[in-house]
């Protein structure tokens, strides 16, 4: 026996760790699980990568309110590896969030969460609002401007509570308002109690796993029954039963290890976003947007009906809470099947084009005025074919751009979508229109009765009747419209 | 290699009133005495935690100017320090407000977040309106709500004019 084997064999005579982990590596699981079973363990590697990657950070960054940008600057730009690791930390983190989602949608399809794994369900349940958590306070760490804008944009929704909003506005930044402790403190949720929670939970979650057993691949007419679920499924795995170490295990080791290449690829290839301007309250010129896994919810925000927006800012996330908690409580016995609980895929089809279709609408952001609009070229202010535009058509249409109207219209493919599209207005509203909803405003736009002259009015509303679609007057001559 | 099998052997039972009792004894004394260790440790620690919810910043009376310095009818951003900032906050101990000059001596000073959900809102001189790029919020000069979700007008600071100086009366972040 080499001197090796020797100290192996003192080791693990004296940890125990043969008799510790064996049994659990070795411990039956229901053979034929598909691919989709490693999705939990992707999402366990994704969070290891952001220990270990988050380890590596916090050697370098600076929690200070002063310092910790330019701190990221130098990990990004200068230390060795340090946009490398920066960049795994943040795709990690976005791959944290997928998966999860996509191994919460897994255990709902095949209806894990029944009898008797609902304290599983329950603690995955706990694993996805601190991984969100994680998410967002992560973003912050950023700590530029969009990050401490962002910090106000999270103490404003707290604060919509009612009784205690305005303690949770204080809580959240740490004070009256963004200062010196507000990072420190956000730090501190971030790499000690939230990541305390996870392996709290995750631990809690994994011995779930262990004392109830994988959940055996579902199987229409198949229902479970409380009564009986134990000692069949007892009886299962003695026929249909294989040792999870290594006949399951090398798939969750498969797919960890294709997520960290991706991680690592994106990370080399695409790298973290580019930290924005410095974290000062006083520049104005901000557009604090979430990361992409919160842009749904950025869009939710923008399109709550504004009467009933204080309600439903905080009862929306409490109904979604309320409803995942209660689902093992809902149904924890009969069928697991999909294809016997279509509505079970129908809620999944559902939450997904939801979430899709807000994620789009939150990255396109119609609601938001285009500040950087450009003021219209000649080429577009010019409404008919070989004559140039009069000069009040061209005074309007330089007032539709300093008054502001260009942030939230459209025009030939110029300026916001907040507003209608304003191509073809002429054709769509008379003169004596216009200047009535110029004048007192109303759905959504602001009056602008005392902020124009009635020159300036009546060239404005010159430029509006004058767009018009392309008209074509006789084969291959088109006049009106804009180019 | 002799391999040890019986690592923690059972414990003998007794079953006696008396063991039993005392038992249930030191059950209760070593609950009782981690939930006291728990709470003397933890205690502080929330209490830590808490503290900015009875903590308030003095107001202070903050300068921003000379009063020939703003034009009546005139916004413009100016930028003052909190009351009492920490000595690493660096830039995040200041603050900015949208001043407006509207006579004499008559000046308000508008909290630049938005009603809404606190992002920062821009003033469009031209057009005298103040935009939030975040959710479309329309604010007229005077503050009050002219377009989009903002349930209230912008928040106001308090001003004065003070020897010549323009100065503004610190207060907590209008959010919420």
């Amino acid at each position: 026996m080499g001197p090796l084997r020797r100290a192996w064999q003192w080791f693990d005579d004296r940890s125990g760790a043969s008799k510790a982990i064996g049994p659990v590596a070795t411990h039956a699981v229901p053979r034929g699980s598909a691919w989709s079973w490693a999705l939990g363990s992707a999402t366990l590697f994704a969070f290891l990568v952001q220990v270990v990657t988050g380890i590596g950070l916090a050697t370098a960054y600076v929690t200070s309110t002063a310092d910790a940008y330019q701190s990221l600057q130098f990990i990004s730009h200068q230390a060795t590896f340090g946009g490398l690791i920066r960049g795994m930390h943040y795709w990690g983190a976005s791959a944290m969030v997928l998966f999860i989602g996509l191994h919460m949608a897994q255990v709902f399809l095949i209806a894990a969460y029944k009898f008797p794994r609902e304290l599983n369900w329950l603690s995955g349940v706990a694993l996805l609002g601190v991984t969100l958590a994680m998410g967002f306070t992560g973003q912050l760490l950023r700590w530029d401007q969009t990050a401490v804008w962002s910090v106000f944009v999270a103490a404003a929704q707290a604060g919509r509570a009612p009784i205690v909003g305005q303690a949770l506005v204080h809580f959240i930044l740490a004070g009256d308002t963004v200062g010196g402790a507000t990072l420190t403190r956000f730090f501190a949720y971030h790499v000690f109690f939230v990541p305390a929670l996870i392996f709290g939970l995750v631990g809690l979650h994994l011995f779930l796993v262990l004392y109830h057993g994988v959940s055996e691949p579902p199987k229409a007419g198949r229902p479970v029954d409380p009564k009986t679920y134990r000692s069949w499924y007892h009886e299962y795995l003695k026929t249909e039963g294989v040792p999870f170490w290594p006949d399951s295990a090398w798939r969750d080791v498969v797919v960890g290890v294709a997520m960290i290449v991706v991680l690592v690829g994106l990370a080399l290839f695409v790298g973290a976003p580019e930290l924005g301007k410095p974290p000062d309250p006083t520049l104005l010129d901000a557009y604090p947007r979430p990361d992409w896994y919160l842009l749904w919810y950025f869009a939710v925000l923008a399109l709550l009906p504004t009467n009933l927006e204080d309600i439903l800012i905080l009862l929306l996330p409490a109904i979604a809470g309320v409803l995942l908690v209660s689902l093992p409580f809902l149904s924890n016995r009969g069928e697991r099947s999909a294809l016997r609980r279509p509505w079970a895929m129908g809620i999944v089809l559902m939450v997904i084009v939801m979430i899709s279709t807000l994620w789009i609408k939150g990255d396109q952001a119609p609601w938001s005025p285009a500040f950087t609009a450009q003021a219209l070229p000649p080429g577009v202010i010019q409404n008919q074919a070989n004559a140039l535009a009069s000069e009040s058509v061209v005074t309007g249409a330089g007032l539709f751009h300093s008054k502001g109207c260009e942030n939230c219209h459209m025009v030939a493919g110029y300026g916001g979508q907040r507003g209608p599209n304003l191509t073809t207005i002429g054709q769509r509203l008379s003169s004596s229109q216009m200047t009535t909803r110029i004048l007192n405003g109303g759905n959504n736009m602001p009056a602008y009765g005392g902020n124009l002259t009635p020159d300036q009015l009546n060239a404005l509303v010159a430029f509006l009747s004058s767009r018009r679609p392309p008209t074509v007057t006789q084969p291959g001559v088109v006049s009106g419209g804009s180019q | 290699m002799a391999t040890n099998t019986e690592v923690t052997p059972e414990v003998p039972v007794q079953e006696d009133k008396a063991t039993l009792s005392r038992r249930q004894f030191l059950t209760k004394l070593s609950v009782g005495l981690s939930g006291v260790a728990a709470a003397i440790v933890g205690l502080p620690v929330v209490g830590f935690l808490l503290g900015p919810l009875f903590r308030r910043s003095p107001q202070e009376w903050r300068g921003v100017g000379a009063v020939d310095k703003f034009q009546v009818g005139q916004t413009i951003e100016v930028t003052f320090q909190d009351p009492s900032p920490l000595p690493w906050a660096g830039v995040a101990a200041g603050t900015a407000a949208w001043l407006r000059r509207e006579g004499q001596d008559q000046f308000r000073a508008f909290a630049v977040n938005c009603t809404h959900l606190g992002c920062p809102v821009r003033w469009l001189p031209d057009a005298s309106l103040f935009m939030c790029p975040c959710h479309g919020g329309v604010f007229y000069q005077d503050g009050k709500v002219a377009a989009g979700p903002p349930p209230h007008p912008l928040s106001e600071y308090k001003v004065r004019v003070n020897n010549g100086q323009v100065e503004i009366l610190t207060s907590p972040t209008p959010i919420g």
